[in-house]
């Protein structure tokens, strides 16, 4: 269970997050929303030990957060960036393996599999540059999954995607999700998308001092799919709940 | 250059880089050298000064001085083994201790905020200094010979590589470094998958200025009195018994050193920065 008692950030003058109380139970799927500039990354880079609070403690299992966590992975907006390009695809993924010390032979096949999962087939000594975009980020999402995290952070995963390549991953999150069972925070300024792939909704306040000012059980079925799920009356009335308090902040 | 560009054999057909590139054909390319060449050829034959001999005679002055030996030796006369070897020879060394400290050293310096503003100072100083003028320190300190001359080669050369990787290694994508942190790399690691790929162009363009240094360096500290071998003692050694064919032939010899060294390392570069990278 992830727990965030009284969260403070301020970089200088500047308040960021203001007292932030956010508890994820086990294996949920938390999408996180707000206006951009609200903090949200930050957020996140908190909860990844990646920046130290100013105040207030976060909790993993009841053990406090003090760098980068020991099953943690995260996955950034800029896959362009994440990914090295000077190693192949194959390389990238099997590079958190290294610490847990199997050899090489089998690094790369743990790193092959978990491409085979995510829909990567025969791209394996490819560089990412010469991927898609789309393809790009399911490399970053390999390598977030191969080390088996228990917690996921995504930080706008997809907001850098085309619609349709953006639909598939989301449906790629939701399967992963559903075969492993990991506890996700989900990062997105995307009202739609925070509700399809939530198990809740958590909105933050604009920023400056962002706060939890709404949170919304998503009560859709596990099951979910692109077009009878966006149509259901049940999306709507939640992106509805969800949009008016992200508007409610301005 | 463009990350197509540095895919080497694997641009299209047809692309615009392909294109740029096959835009001035190999012999166009070689041409206005060859151009040059003709016109200096005609010259010096038109006025026949015994200064200024013509190019062709200048080359075949360098192959019966140097390349004319027996197979066994590959080619290489008494004269090439005596003074152009041992010139190599220094140069490399001294170049190789320049790029193995210049990019240990600048490593060090770059990953570390406080080691470069304490560092940076002292460098630009140390940059600053033509590297000529150092030789007579090095002649004082340690007397004539390979030792002297390996030392100012290497002390002179490794300041380009020194600063180039430091900015290099400063320069690393902080988003990189946040990733390499949610990794769990270990600081060995970081270094050799993220920090020194990162810095490898910056690398290579600190090595391309210490080669050219190097070479400097090498004629430079083989034309002071006391040296018994070398390019530089042959170019001397010639100018007083006014050879004027020989120091030509120094010349065309160092400056098709220099042409192969550099296009050498580009190789080099163009291998390690291979595919996917983009500039």
């Amino acid at each position: 269970m992830l727990r965030l008692d009284s969260v403070t950030r301020s970089f200088g003058d500047h308040l960021v997050l203001d007292r932030i109380e956010l508890t994820v139970p086990d294996g949920q799927l938390l999408s996180v929303v707000g206006p951009s500039g609200c903090g949200k990354s930050t957020l996140l880079r908190t909860i990844a030990g990646l920046l130290p609070a100013d105040e207030g403690t976060i909790t993993i299992d009841g053990t406090p957060v003090a760098g980068v966590p020991d099953r943690l992975a995260v996955v950034f907006q800029d896959y362009g960036r994440s990914l090295l390009p000077w190693l192949t695809v194959r390389d990238n993924v099997a590079l958190p393996l290294r610490r847990r010390g199997p050899r090489r032979a089998a690094r790369h096949a743990e790193a092959e599999a978990i491409l085979e999962r995510v829909g990567l087939h025969g791209v394996a000594r490819r560089h990412p540059r010469q991927l898609s975009g789309g393809m790009q980020q399911r490399v970053a999402i390999a390598r977030a999954l191969v080390c088996r995290p228990s917690l996921l952070l995504m930080d706008e995963p997809f907001g850098s995607l085309d619609a349709r390549t953006r639909e598939d991953l989301e449906d790629l999150l939701l399967e992963v999700h559903r075969a492993d069972g990991t506890t996700i925070v989900f990062v997105t300024h995307d009202i739609d998308e925070s509700v399809y792939v939530g198990d809740r909704v958590v909105v933050l306040s604009p920023g400056p001092g962002s706060r939890v000012v709404q949170d919304v059980p998503v009560g859709l079925p596990g099951k979910r799919d692109q077009l009878t799920t966006r149509g259901l009356p049940a999306f709507v009335a939640l992106r509805t709940e969800v949009g008016r308090a992200v508007r409610q902040g301005d | 250059m463009t990350a197509q560009a540095r895919f080497g054999r694997r641009i299209p057909r047809g692309s615009a880089t392909h294109r740029a590139r096959t835009a001035v054909p190999f012999l166009l390319r070689w041409s206005v050298l060859l151009l040059a060449v003709a016109c200096w050829e005609a010259a010096a034959r038109s006025q026949g000064s015994v200064y200024f001999p013509p190019p062709l005679r200048i080359a075949r002055h360098a192959h019966d001085l140097w390349f004319s030996g027996p197979v066994g030796h590959v080619f290489l006369t008494t004269a090439a083994v005596d003074n152009v070897l041992p010139s190599l020879g220094r140069m490399a060394a001294g170049f190789a201790i320049a790029a193995v400290a210049g990019i240990l050293l600048g490593l060090a310096v770059g990953r570390s905020r406080r080691a470069y503003a304490l560092c940076n100072p002292v460098l630009q100083f140390a940059r600053a200094v033509p590297p000529p003028a150092l030789v007579p320190v090095f002649v004082v300190v340690l007397d004539f010979g390979t030792p002297m001359q390996v030392a100012s080669i290497a002390f002179s050369a490794v300041w380009p590589v020194l600063v180039n990787t430091a900015e290099g290694a400063r320069a690393t994508d902080p988003l990189r470094l946040e990733v390499a942190a949610v990794l769990r790399l270990t600081g060995p690691e970081r270094l050799w998958f993220l920090v020194l790929p990162s810095a490898l162009p910056r690398i290579f363009a600190g090595l391309r200025l210490s080669l050219s240094l190097s070479l400097i360096l090498m004629v430079f500290s083989e034309l002071l009195p006391g040296t018994a071998d070398g390019i530089g003692f042959t170019l001397t050694d010639a100018q007083s018994r006014s050879d004027l064919l020989t120091v030509w032939a120094a010349l065309m010899l160092l400056g098709v050193l220099g042409y192969v060294l550099n296009t050498g390392l580009l190789a080099v570069e163009r291998r390690l920065i291979g595919p996917g990278r983009a500039a």
